[in-house]
């Protein structure tokens, strides 16, 4: 038997891969959770696609600015150091390749990298898609946080996304509560995995065909 | 002598013709010019095309706006969030338009105009939904898609301060789209909390230069929402 990891531990693991000096931007949803795990030796600068560099933790209650949100419109803070600027620059931070790293949640992860985030496909829904798209093909490097199955024990990581595209070939790793995996020019690569795994059992809740570390990491 | 100053938000938004394309500034209700959208509702311009990076939250500003029928059509990045509802009835019941645009391309389009460009390749969202029948090109080994500048006839910004040559700088986040809305628009309008003598601003922090804007209008305390 195996365990799985929190969100909170999925959270830990990822900002424990992010180097000192990184410039990161964190999606809404459970990539979020990552700013509260940063190692406290480390500089790392938070963009928010609203126009900040340098954007802090929530503030308590009586310094809540409105002017002063994330990308979900969450109050938040500036860290000494921090700058403000407009959406045009904001996106050339993304696009033109300036970010480090962007971590993004995911419906689905294909075994070539494609991702799809931000559309379930239903008839009469309003499309959104927000700043995903962008985010998705600027960073220099795109983690993938997510449940490894839905909820319903169906695969998210697949040969092919049947949910629309966000971005083709631009996933450098996934993050699930059971498995780290590297998404390279040969396939899927599992780094880590959570104690008890087996690789019969990864495979089989994985549709798309995965390849192993020849001993993976512990992950926990 | 020049003064882009007008005394009443009545008198800025004066002459938005029905079937304007407005591009109104904020994120969410940072940077949401309220007053100056209110003011527009009680204008009476009809069948609009309004730009923002949202459709409206709870019913104020753009919901507001929405709710009071005089939407055509809205262009955003992202009409979903969790007290949109006006849009989302207007939405399936077929009574508004909708083109969803990634966000820095909204930002980019717009900046396009302002700056004269017939366009331009952005490799965001290639081979997804929302390049479907654009045209598209290989440069340096690499897919764009090529997407066309955003005007606006009117632009409806909200920024923290403002001397009477609508010179501007901005508070916090809500700056957003507020300098690329301001250079797209034929005739921008602008609220700001105080206004100051000409010379009182610092010319080195000035972030959007008075030829962008045409008219200021004051609003000392605006209604902010989150």
């Amino acid at each position: 038997m195996h365990r799985s990891l929190t969100r909170d531990e999925i959270a830990k693991r990822v900002a424990n891969d992010i180097p000192d000096g990184a410039y990161v931007n964190l999606g809404i949803g459970l990539p979020v959770l990552v700013a509260n795990f940063l190692p406290s030796d480390r500089e790392v600068v938070l963009q928010s696609e609203n126009g900040i560099l340098g954007m802090g933790p929530t503030p308590p209650e009586n310094e809540i600015d409105l002017e002063l949100v994330n990308a979900g419109k969450q109050p938040v803070t500036l860290v000494t150091g921090g700058a403000y600027f407009h959406h045009a620059d904001s996106f050339a931070m993304m696009r033109g390749g300036h970010l480090d790293i962007a971590i993004l949640g995911g419906f689905q992860v294909s075994a070539t990298g494609d991702l799809a985030n931000w559309s379930l496909g239903k008839p009469g829904v309003a499309p959104a898609v927000g700043g995903a798209m962008d985010l998705a093909v600027g960073a220099k490097s795109l983690f993938i946080m997510m449940e490894h199955n839905m909820k319903d024990g169906g695969a998210k990581i697949v040969e092919r996304c049947t949910y629309p595209l966000t971005g083709i070939g631009v996933v450098t790793r996934i993050y699930t509560d059971i498995a780290v995996i590297d998404v390279t020019p040969q396939g899927l690569l599992v780094t880590d995995w959570v104690a008890g795994m087996t690789r019969e059992t990864l495979q089989s809740r994985t549709q798309a065909k995965l390849a192993f570390a020849a001993s993976p990491r512990a992950l926990n | 002598m020049i003064n882009k100053i007008v005394n009443s938000l009545a008198e800025a938004v004066a002459g938005i013709h029905d079937g304007a394309t407005v591009l109104l500034s904020g994120f969410g209700g940072a940077g949401m010019p309220t007053e100056l959208i209110h003011a527009l509702i009680d204008q009476g311009a009809r069948e609009l095309t309004v730009v923002n990076n949202n459709a409206g939250n709870g019913e104020t500003g753009l919901a507001a706006l929405l709710k009071a029928g005089r939407v055509r059509k809205m262009v955003c990045s992202f009409p979903k969030s969790s007290n949109s509802y006006v849009f989302e009835g207007l939405y399936r019941e077929g009574k508004v338009e909708l083109e969803c645009v990634p966000q820095g391309t909204m930002a980019e389009r717009m900046r396009a105009a302002g700056a004269g460009l017939g366009g331009f390749y952005t490799p965001t969202a290639y081979g997804t939904q929302l390049a479907e029948g654009k045209e598209t090109r290989e440069i340096n080994g690499r897919q764009y898609v090529f997407e066309l500048p955003l005007k606006g006839d009117f632009a409806l910004v909200k920024a923290e301060r403002a001397d009477r040559w609508g010179n501007l700088i901005y508070r916090k986040a809500a700056r957003n789209f507020g300098p690329v809305m301001c250079m797209a628009a034929a005739t921008t309008i602008v609220q700001v909390r105080e206004i100051v003598e000409l010379g009182r601003l610092d010319p080195e922090s000035i972030v959007t230069p008075g030829i962008f804007v045409k008219r200021v209008v004051g609003v000392a305390t605006p209604q902010l929402s989150s």
